[in-house]
């Protein structure tokens, strides 16, 4: 028997909010979180603004002991602690006591390059001849599984503990993961998100690639801009998201608050052939991925009443547009609302689509879609398949009913996960 | 620098490497690293870059295989410093 999955706790340490309550807050009111980084201009970047989460340091004592904390240097690993912990928190799920690990939990938490910065301390360490000085923590701190390993071991949990890698889809990809793990009874609950470093290391490659905006270094929240006509690139962005997702028998036993439901979704790549390539995306596979997500969830097209994008601010979006507007049932007013959380935050790379995945399911916990930021002046394209009501700048009140989210990586792949509104 | 102040120095070295439930005041001349303190073994690896730093002494791959209890490690200490002065 296939078993009912629902969403029982969220975590999040983005650029624009630490914690849910600021997050929450953030998208509502259009709070960006994307700042000037002197450092970057230290270095000569074109792009020097990023989206970085602020962590006050007592902030970090709450999460790691007085020895995890000695010469801990993976800015991913610590959004990713604070976010699975507090999701797991916020779930009201226990510990597992000393002895005994809880054996049916587990945790999917991806990445897409952990600790750069320990990486690069051991790096000097080692060309120096002081290969005998690293002490024991280099391997765990930069370690891709590192995240799964630090959680795992903080929580106890005694089921698949592992870490996926799919670059910009990986917090999408690793909710679908858990999700089937749980729909087939291999686990009650999982601990599913995503985590990125922050800093030159991980920013330089797309800076260097020319597709980051560099004209708005003295003005940096109005610097990222999905969907608009002056979409010049997009903000390169850190942090974590986190969602615990339980079986419906095990939420319910527990008296657990329930946020949403996850009814299905779908995972694939364009091959990098036709339209795709390894930084482009195959729309054809774009439209079947959402296509078949929508078949697995056992719901018509027509019953998406919102859509939160991938829209990265870059001139694919209106490409993506059209996307779901082919997969779905077309444009102009039959086109469900559509935001993008990039333009508050920034492209936050393999915690993308974990983090826009929280905002998602708060939309659904709130009753409302939060507004796009930066798009007052509409691509023509895009205004032109869709009627800009569907596009809100401001926060609105609507109850999503049920909700697609689809985020797209280099390497030409795809996750689209549906969400729907809890109803027993 | 006296025995007692090198044990004093060692122990908080030693303290911070501790799982929760063992106290500093476990800690005795006698005590062994891994068996008794229930120190991760990984950790001896940071207790020896710890030791390194606060003696300003250099401790060999050898001297790490003989190190498993306090007493061990004072003796190492003793040598090297003597060594060295």
């Amino acid at each position: 028997m296939a078993h009912r999955v629902v969403i029982t706790g969220l975590g999040v340490c983005a650029p624009n909010g630490v914690g849910l309550e600021d997050f929450t807050h953030s998208l509502q009111n259009g709070i960006s979180g994307i700042r000037f980084q002197s450092r970057l201009k230290q270095l000569q970047f074109s792009c020097q603004i990023a989206g970085e989460p602020l962590i006050k340091d007592h902030l970090l004592q709450q999460y790691f002991t007085p020895l995890q904390l000695r010469g801990l240097n993976a800015s991913g690993l610590v959004y990713g602690v604070i976010a699975g912990m507090d999701a797991w928190k916020d779930a009201n799920l226990p510990i597992a006591a000393k002895d005994h690990p809880d054996w049916d939990s587990g945790i999917i938490f991806g990445t897409g390059i952990l600790g750069a910065d320990k990486f690069r301390e051991s790096i000097y360490a080692i060309d120096a001849g002081n290969t005998r000085r690293l002490g024991s923590t280099s391997v765990m701190q930069v370690m891709a599984s590192g995240i799964s390993a630090y959680l795992g071991g903080m929580l106890g949990t005694g089921n698949q503990v592992t870490t996926n890698s799919s670059a910009c889809t990986t917090g999408t990809e690793g909710v679908l993961m858990a999700y089937e793990r749980i729909k087939a009874g291999s686990s009650k609950r999982m601990l599913t998100g995503s985590c990125s470093d922050s800093g030159p290391y991980i920013w330089a490659g797309f800076d260097s690639m020319r597709i980051l905006p560099r004209n708005y270094n003295e003005n940096p929240a109005a610097a990222s801009r999905p969907m608009s006509a002056t979409a010049a690139g997009f903000v390169p962005g850190s942090g974590a998201g986190a969602l615990v997702l339980e079986s419906l028998d095990s939420a319910l036993k527990r008296g657990a608050t329930i946020y949403a439901e996850v009814l299905g979704g779908a995972v694939n790549s364009g091959g990098q052939r036709g339209s795709g390539s390894m930084t482009a995306p195959n729309s054809e596979a774009v439209v079947r991925c959402i296509k078949e997500a929508v078949q697995a969830s056992g719901i018509h097209a027509s019953d998406i009443d919102t859509v939160n994008g991938h829209l990265t601010a870059t001139s694919k979006d209106a490409l993506e547009i059209f996307n779901w507007s082919k997969a779905l049932v077309g444009g102009g007013t039959d086109f469900p609302y559509i935001n993008g959380f990039k333009g508050l935050f920034g492209h936050c790379l393999a915690a993308a689509g974990s983090i826009e995945c929280v905002g998602s399911v708060l939309q659904i916990a709130k009753g409302q879609v939060f507004g796009n930021l930066n798009c007052e002046d509409l691509h023509p394209a895009i205004a032109e398949e869709v009627d800009p009501t569907k596009i809100p700048r401001k926060t609105i009140l609507h109850q999503p009913k049920i909700l697609a989210k689809a985020s797209f990586g280099f390497g030409d792949v795809n996750a689209c996960v549906i969400f729907s509104e809890f109803n027993d | 620098m006296t025995e007692a102040a090198h044990y004093q120095k060692l122990k908080e070295i030693v303290a911070i490497y501790l799982p929760e439930d063992v106290s500093v005041d476990a800690i005795t001349q006698e005590s062994h690293f891994i068996n008794e303190l229930n120190i991760n073994s990984a950790n001896l690896v940071d207790i020896v870059l710890d030791v390194e730093d606060a003696f300003d002494i250099t401790l060999e791959n050898e001297d790490m295989d003989q190190m498993e209890t306090v007493q061990d490690a004072l003796g190492i200490i003793d040598i090297k410093l003597a060594k060295e002065s």
